[in-house]
């Protein structure tokens, strides 16, 4: 199996702030790959960085091309989606003008994507008029991945999904994400607060520090680890 | 939460606003026609004054699509509007038809316009609110000379789209200027919607529009979608200025500033970032305009200007959002 | 005070400048010279309402066709001493400036540019109106009309004045109090800042100036004062000045008074788009250009440069 995302060596910075010092890390394609840390180590600049929402320098390629000079229309069109921490719906638009964008870069019909959307989320296709603003914070989370998978991403970044939902979403978020991956071959990229969630679900995991990653491994030699056993597990 | 609801809040609040804003314009409109049937003079001017009201709402509507892609409020939007114009009187100076001329004239203007925003706009859009109004009063001032240089102040001539004939509609002559004004606003006005409404083109550019970072995400080319939208803006800054121009009589480089007041207090009395209230409000203004200055008699037509300046400060003290205006963000 | 001297040392040197040039010029660039006088009085003004306050305006000839119609009613009906008109002109634009600036105060960023830029449209339609007192589009002609030199004289003893009175108005608490509502205006309320009386001040104070200029602009046109020559475009120009000034310092503001006072009508020699039709195909490409180039004015630049020199 070769690596479908390849980050080498990538600094990423916010004006005159630095966020990231050189991180390198590989997601296999058609796994599930957690990124962990804590607040501000530069897990959701690393997102950015691959989605080319922050300025970065070092190498970036993605199926055997660069993307680190790409803007994120580009990095979009080449098939990563990117669902931002905080959701980024279109509130102001309705549920079916939110996905119809999802499926903005493929061409043709979106109807084959759309009836399989709503296997996962039937309630999506009986609200599809509604104004996605007026959905509660987790129908939107779900919105925003049921947008995700419309654009059929050969990559999906997935930055802090559990936050603000109820934990019984949660566990339903993440049953879908492992679903896709296993039925479709959905490749993953996931950042979690929720270290042990995230880990079930991951194959593969990442530990950054201080914007440099400190530890990688697979799910399980990263829960035996004791260090993340003590941070980020919690016992 | 919060986000969604206040969202929730504002749509409620909008659901309940539109029925006042309805019965308003309901009220408007009935008394128009009780007015047209008493009179026909009335009746004459409630045409006319809906024809121009067209032509200000079809501005207005371009300085709404302008602000809402680009947040930027194009003061020169009407000099190019005039300009377009003067190319449509050179087309046809060179032979084609009037209708030949109009649509070429659009094609022409949807290229400038974008160009316009690529390379103008584009270096300056996230700099300040004055940095982005000079460089379009800078565009005025440029399309100004580039007109005078080519083409002259002397006055110029266009035949008639519509003919000479007039309509007898129950006792009351109608110029075919009037109707034919507003019909080709209104349809242009109504394929812009269809476009934005309908197509998955016109979705991405209200999405540009409104979150520029999330519609990048999905792949959409927002820098192109919002000089697009320059573009579209641009053809109906075309559209306006070829019908005021008959409604004018001659083709002069003043052309449209006055109208440029009338479609910024349309604007704004629509609301700045409503497209609905900008050609409503357009057409408020073109018949409460040409009413009030045939029927109050100390103002004249040599106060429109500062009767619609009147209207726009009004409108901004009294309901800053306008008629159809949802939300209001003042950031300090 | 170390950073005063050059400053002084400035102002020095274009007092000398400005009294040697009326001897060594033509009659013709005399008047070019006090052309950019008259505007750097109006750009002055202008700069302290979009400098300090941070509020825009697009409308600022329409004080000074007020200023400029005061000289000329004033000097037709009652042959007035032409410097006391400039005074009234100060007086009534600073007044008509204040009722302007009140609901202004309602307005911010885009709003406020709306509202002025009609307001420079709306005004000149006015005489046309009241022709009997205003003299219709035909304009009013000034019971008397001055010389160049006079003219010249007038504007820059004008603008040393006001420049001192500028000066005196922003380096105390009035100036630091404009400036707080433009950086911050919570911050400003916080700290007990009385903004509406500042901001209404600033409008005031700015219109005033215009009026001046408008009262010698009139002068400058034989004592005439006619509705076309008080558009828009004047209103535009001197925003441009105001932007080419950037921030408040002397040399900006006198770049962005000869931008505005001498492009439009120098260019109309440039070769090739030459011709008087021509020249604002110039005046505009270069505002566009310096707007592109200079995001923060002659001012901006001139830190810039102080700043390679330094290091």
């Amino acid at each position: 199996m070769t690596a479908l995302l390849e980050l080498e060596d990538v600094e990423a910075r916010y004006g005159p702030v630095h966020v990231l010092h050189g991180i390198s890390l590989a997601v296999e394609e058609g796994s599930v790959v957690a990124v962990l840390g804590p607040n501000g180590a530069g897990k959701t600049t690393t997102l950015r960085a691959v989605s080319g929402t922050v300025r970065r320098a070092g190498r970036i390629r993605f199926a055997g091309r660069a993307l680190d000079r790409l803007g994120p229309a580009a990095v979009a069109r080449l098939g990563v989606a990117h669902v931002p921490e905080g959701r980024g719906t279109f509130s102001e638009l309705t549920v079916w003008e939110n996905l119809r964008l999802g499926g903005y870069t493929r061409r043709g019909s979106i109807q084959p994507e759309l009836e399989r959307v709503f296997t996962y989320f039937p309630w999506l296709s009986e609200r599809r008029r509604q104004q996605a603003g007026t959905l509660s914070g987790g129908e939107q989370q779900m919105l925003a991945l049921a947008r995700a998978f419309v654009h059929r991403p050969r990559l999906l970044l997935l930055d802090e999904p559990s936050l603000g939902l109820a934990p019984v979403l949660v566990a339903e978020l993440f049953r879908i994400v492992r679903e896709l991956n296993e039925d479709e071959g959905l490749t993953v990229l996931v950042v979690e607060q929720n270290a042990h969630l995230a880990l079930q679900a991951a194959d593969a995991g990442y530990v950054l520090e201080a914007g440099r990653v400190a530890l990688a491994g697979t799910s399980a030699e990263l829960r035996a680890d004791d260090s993340v056993r003590r941070s980020y597990l919690g016992y | 939460m919060v986000a969604a609801a206040t969202s929730r809040l504002e749509s409620l609040c909008s659901r309940t606003a539109v029925p006042a804003t309805s019965l308003l314009l309901l009220a408007g409109a009935t008394g128009l026609l009780v007015g047209s049937l008493r009179s026909s003079i009335f009746a004459q001017l409630t045409v006319q004054g809906l024809a121009l009201g067209s032509v200000y709402g079809s501005l207005a509507l371009a300085l709404v699509l302008v602000y809402r892609a680009t947040h930027v409020v194009n003061f020169a939007q009407g000099e190019l509007a005039m300009a377009t114009t003067y190319v449509a009187w050179q087309l046809i100076q060179w032979g084609l038809s009037y209708w030949e001329a109009f649509a070429v004239t659009l094609a022409i203007a949807f290229v400038l316009g974008t160009v316009l925003q690529v390379v103008l706009i584009r270096p300056v859009q996230h700099r300040s609110v004055i940095a982005a109004v000079i460089v379009t009063v800078g565009l005025f001032i440029l399309i100004d000379g580039v007109v005078d240089w080519v083409w002259g102040s002397a006055l110029k001539f266009m035949p008639s789209p519509f003919g000479t004939k007039t309509y007898d509609v129950g006792g009351v002559s109608i110029s075919r200027l009037y109707p034919g004004m507003f019909l080709v606003v209104l349809a242009s006005v109504l394929l812009v919607w269809a476009l934005f409404r309908f197509t998955k083109l016109g979705l991405a550019m209200r999405a540009a529009a409104l979150r520029p970072a999330e519609s990048a995400l999905v792949g959409v080319r927002v820098d192109w979608m919002l000089a697009i939208g320059w573009g579209l803006a641009a053809v109906l800054g075309a559209v306006a200025g070829l019908m005021a121009e008959p409604s004018q009589f001659v083709l002069q480089p003043t052309l449209m500033q006055p109208i440029l007041v009338y479609a910024f207090a349309a604007a704004v009395l629509g609301g700045l970032e409503s497209p609905a209230g900008a050609v409503i409000g357009g057409l408020a203004i073109g018949v409460s305009l040409t009413l009030v200055v045939q029927y109050v008699h100390p103002i004249t037509s040599d106060l429109q200007t500062p009767v619609a300046f009147a209207v726009l400060v009004g409108v901004l003290l009294l309901k800053p959002s306008g008629l159809f205006g949802q939300r209001e963000v003042r950031r300090v | 005070m170390r950073h005063r001297l050059p400053e002084l040392g400035s102002l020095l040197a274009v007092a000398v400048l400005l009294s040697v040039l009326p001897f060594t010029l033509s009659d013709y660039n005399i008047s070019l010279v006090a052309q950019v006088g008259i505007f750097f009085v109006a750009v002055l003004g202008l700069n302290i309402l979009t400098g300090y306050t941070g509020q825009i305006s697009i409308g600022h000839g329409a004080f000074m066709a007020i200023g400029g119609y005061t000289t000329a009613v004033m000097s037709r009906d009652h042959d007035t001493n032409l410097v006391v008109t400039m005074l009234m002109a100060f007086a009534i634009c600073f007044v008509v400036g204040l009722l302007v600036g009140l609901p202004a105060l309602r307005l911010s960023g885009v709003y406020l540019a709306l509202a002025t830029f009609a307001l420079a449209v709306s005004v000149p339609q006015l005489p046309l109106k009241w022709s009997k007192f205003l003299g219709g589009s035909g304009g009013v002609q000034s019971h008397r009309t001055v010389t160049h030199l006079w003219l010249y004289g007038a504007a820059w003893i004008a603008s040393a004045i006001l420049f001192a009175l500028a000066w005196l108005i922003l380096r105390g608490r009035i100036g630091r109090a404009f400036r707080a509502a433009r950086d911050s205006e919570i911050a400003a309320v916080a700290s007990g800042i009385e903004l509406p009386i500042y901001k209404t001040l600033a409008f005031g104070i700015s219109a005033a100036y215009a009026g001046v200029a408008g009262a010698l602009f009139v002068m400058g046109t034989n004592g005439f004062a006619q509705p076309s020559e008080f558009g828009v475009f004047l209103s535009l120009q001197l925003l441009v000045g105001a932007a080419v000034a950037g921030l408040g310092s002397l040399w900006g503001i006198l770049a962005g008074a000869a931008f505005v006072g001498l492009l439009p009508t120098v260019s109309g020699s440039v070769p090739v788009i030459g011709s008087a039709h021509g020249r604002n195909v110039v005046f505009g490409a270069a505002v566009i250009l310096v707007m592109l180039l200079l995001p923060e004015g002659f001012a901006g630049l001139l830190t810039r440069l102080r700043r390679l020199a330094r290091a």
